[in-house]
């Protein structure tokens, strides 16, 4: 009995020592990390080096991060309504979200670019498309608010966007379904060789980054998946993946999986420009909203466009050409100095690199392999870089570091593999957790990468955070490449699916952020700039409220004379001309969001009391230690009520001051 | 030309620095305003260091009931024409080239100088003192009475939660060099009629 005591004993014992072994061990992978944790620690106060903007996909928005660091600064609402900013909620900004089909409050917000100039990017705006809707945003980086939409006529499932050339010459967008060109009524089953993909190039503004559909290329009805435009010597080239080149219109994942190659599409589009600037083009009836918000009045403004230039390739010989690339290519990316044309063939465990200078050769000695209604396919052999023998399976997307180096993701295997260029071989693999889709080295999508990071957007997380029911969080990892291999730093969850991103060094943009707007420069028509100049005038059953708010009060904030079945316009200006002073107002009962007002800025809400009484407003925003004493009142009579119409300050009118 | 001539002369233009920059400046510091609040003083104007600094002064004093900073004070008027009267007879005396009307003018000078800081100093604890009956906050000092937030007329205050600085500025500095440089010329002169 003893000597099995003993040996119980010295069981745990030595049972013990491996555990505190084990621990031991765990403590040294802690120190280690520790050494990671302050790679991504920016300490209270102090900045990040990037900015990165990671698109929501189905949460239609766009999330800005610091980097290293992965806090996220703010959520700028895009194509979806948000009703803590009132974004698709106030008056100004519902014109945003109208389309050729009505007011559409949501879409799948899916590839930011920066504008870029010299091939670098500058950090003006950011470009981001729609998916389900077509339509292209632009957000300026002055104020991070999105004052642009056009919607894309004769396209669907807008997934080959929004890609800017190395001067922003153009945003092209390309469509994912093919359709009918124009829409009509036939059946589905003649698809093939009777639908259309279009490619479509948006002119930019130099001076305001405005956008206008400059033409429309009328391409086969393959899907185009994923783009990316040519620089240094390809600029002037853009280039489209495509799948279903078998054209199925039904069961697409066995039907549009059959041919052992589709395509990717190089265009040349400076040519096709010179022949639209020679009056080439056929202009064809469209409707389409284009919506401009304005600075100044603080308001959007949605135009119906009815008219497109549309181009028939085979009428412009010489610039489109197909380079057959294998499995379904799914990520089209350029490496900097536009030489490497990347298609990732995402049922295949291989990476297909072109060669721009081969393509080039290839055309010029006419070496086709035949052609695809009327479009000249090159032959593979002839264009073929190199492939990466990753070990890896179904890549997807590509990224470089400026260094030689490219990265891409691997859905299927769930990882990043850093391979080198020209030599195609493999460097590193770093799992991601799990399934990544794409992947963001700030600059990356330009002619200078700044390789120090590369960001991992994964589809899927499971067991990676705490679990918040059936619905997890999505998540965003951050790798360090300065080095030969790469490691991974943070894993951070993100708003909305992390589709894809856009990285910049913080300081081009930081430098140009507006931190108020101008009360002497608001034209909106119903700013009231001073107290003095706030009015509540009736119109027949409309009431037009001119308010102004500033630390800690509306003007007016009584107000009678108003009746049930009225429709009250609650136009509200920010009188401060401080950083970070912002109001909100809401009104109980209104049927909408509460607005937020930045300091100069006059915003509008509609309310239709629909009982007699009288009925609070308050400021929303924390402004100040009287926050809670900005209130005010509204008395809201029956109808054909004889009490006038008044409105007060400290029982003075407003405009007495 | 004697030294102590151009050195009158130059010492009185200096005087009209006062018409380019500003003679004094307050600051004020809070932990909530990581660029601080300024208001430069000018002979002739009250003006923002950052643009709009007054109006959120304004703002941050109406809490405890302080006035606004009104947009101009008569001294605005009397200042600029005092300057450069001075300016001028300082020219003049320089001209003249007698040493004593060099030291009449300094003393001239300083006199005005300390009227001009009392006339400041005067508005200053109206300003800080005068105080709406109806002020949101009111504080108190120990002894009970009801506390000022009358920024100093040198040097560094705390004032609840800010700190307000109140020093010269290049005008005021122009003005400095100016003067000691007329009196540097009575020295001067005083030597040279020696001689």
């Amino acid at each position: 009995m003893k000597t099995l005591f003993k040996s119980v004993l010295a069981l745990l014992t030595i049972s013990l020592m491996v555990v505190s072994c084990v621990q031991n061990s765990n403590d040294s992978s802690g120190a280690l990390s520790s050494s990671k944790a302050e790679k991504v620690y920016v300490a209270p106060g102090e900045h990040d080096d990037f900015y990165a903007f990671v698109s929501g996909g189905f949460s239609g928005q766009l999330a800005v991060y610091g980097l290293p660091s992965g806090r996220l600064f703010k959520v700028i609402p895009v194509f979806s309504v948000d009703a803590e900013k009132a974004y698709g909620f106030n008056e100004e900004t519902k014109p945003m979200l109208n389309t050729s089909h009505g007011f559409i409050p949501w879409d799948d917000a899916h590839h930011p670019d920066i504008s870029q100039t010299n091939g670098v990017v500058d950090g003006r705006y950011v470009y981001i498309n729609g998916n389900n809707t077509p339509r292209i945003a632009k957000i300026d980086l002055t104020t991070f608010e999105t004052t642009e939409i056009i919607e894309i006529p004769n396209s669907a499932g807008n997934h080959s966007s929004s890609y800017v050339t190395e001067n922003t010459e153009y945003v092209v967008a390309g469509t994912r379904f093919g359709v009918p060109v124009p829409q009509r009524d036939m059946p589905i089953a003649e698809y093939k060789g009777n639908f259309k993909g279009a490619l479509s190039f948006l002119k930019v503004d130099p001076e305001d980054g405005g956008m206008d559909i400059k033409f429309q290329i009328l391409m086969p009805g393959f899907d185009y998946d994923k783009a990316h435009p040519g620089r240094g010597d390809s600029h002037g080239w853009f280039f489209f993946t495509t799948y279903n080149s078998e054209e199925a219109h039904s069961l697409l994942e066995v039907n549009a999986s059959q041919n052992d190659k589709d395509f990717i599409a190089a265009v040349n589009w400076k040519k096709i420009e010179e022949y639209v600037n020679n009056g080439g083009g056929k202009k064809m009836p469209a409707n389409y909203a284009h919506n401009v918000y304005d600075e100044h009045t603080h308001t959007a403004t949605s135009t119906m466009k009815k008219e497109v230039l549309t181009v028939d390739p085979t009428e412009v010989p010489g610039a489109i050409y197909f380079l057959p690339t294998p499995k379904s290519p799914h990520g089209c990316d350029v490496s900097p100095t536009g030489e490497y044309i990347v298609g990732s063939g995402k049922l295949s465990a291989d990476v297909t690199v072109h060669s721009f200078t081969k393509m080039m050769n290839a055309i010029n000695n006419k070496k086709f392999d035949g052609d695809a209604y009327g479009i000249p396919i090159l032959n593979y052999e002839d264009i073929l870089a190199g492939s990466v023998k990753s070990g890896g399976l179904g890549p997807l997307h590509t990224e470089f570091d400026g260094k030689g180096n490219a990265y891409t993701t691997f859905f299927i295997s769930s990882e990043v593999v850093k391979w080198k260029l020209g030599t195609w071989e493999v460097i590193d693999r770093k799992p991601t957790y799990y399934s990544v889709g794409h992947l963001m080295i700030p600059g990356g999508n330009s002619g200078q990468p700044f390789g120090k990071y590369v960001l991992a957007m994964n589809k899927i997380t499971k067991d990676r955070y705490l679990p918040t029911g059936p619905e997890v969080t999505q998540s965003a990892q951050l790798y360090d490449i300065t080095g030969e291999k790469m490691e991974l730093l943070l894993d951070f969850p993100t708003v909305g699916e992390p589709h894809y991103a856009a990285g910049i060094p913080a300081d081009i943009v930081a430098k140009n952020s507006r931190k108020i707007f101008r009360l002497e420069e608001n034209e909106h028509p119903y700013a009231a700039k001073t107290e003095a100049e706030a009015k509540v005038v009736r119109k027949g059953n409309e009431v037009h409220i001119n308010m102004t708010m500033i630390r800690s009060h509306f003007a007016p904030d009584n107000i009678e004379g108003i009746q049930v079945g009225d429709k009250v316009y609650f136009h509200v200006t920010n009188l401060e001309q401080d950083y970070d002073v912002p109001h909100g107002i809401s009104m109980i009962g209104a049927n909408t969001s509460e607005l937020l007002i930045m300091p100069g800025q006059t915003e509008t809400f509609v309310w239709e009391p629909k009982q007699v009484g009288v009925w609070p407003f308050y400021c929303t925003d924390f402004c100040s230690a009287l926050h809670q004493e900005m209130q005010g009142y509204v008395r809201v009579s029956p109808k054909g009520s004889s009490v006038p119409i008044s409105f007060t300050l400290d029982d003075d009118a407003v405009d007495a001051e | 030309m004697k030294k102590s001539k151009i050195l009158m002369i130059v010492g009185s233009l200096l005087l009209l620095g006062l018409f380019a920059f500003p003679l004094w400046n307050i600051t004020l510091e809070a932990p909530q305003y990581p660029t601080p609040l300024g208001m430069e003083i000018y002979i002739n104007k009250f003006a923002d260091t950052h643009e709009f600094d007054i109006k959120n002064i304004n703002l941050m004093n109406h809490y405890v009931g302080m006035q606004y900073i009104p947009e101009t004070i008569p001294e605005f008027k009397i200042f600029p024409i005092a300057i450069a009267a001075m300016a001028l007879l300082g020219v003049l005396f320089g001209f003249v080239g007698k040493y004593k009307l060099y030291l009449f003018w300094f003393i001239l000078m300083t006199a005005l100088g300390i009227a001009g800081m009392y006339d400041f100093y005067l508005w200053e604890y109206d300003y800080g003192h005068n105080l709406d009956p109806k002020a949101i906050m009111k504080f108190t000092n120990e002894d009970g009475s009801a506390m000022g937030f009358q920024p100093p007329l040198f040097g560094t205050k705390h004032i609840l939660n800010f700190v307000a600085h109140s020093y010269p500025r290049a005008g005021a500095y122009f003005m400095f060099v100016g003067m000691i440089l007329t009196l540097i010329a009575f020295f001067k002169g005083k030597k040279e009629a020696k001689r």
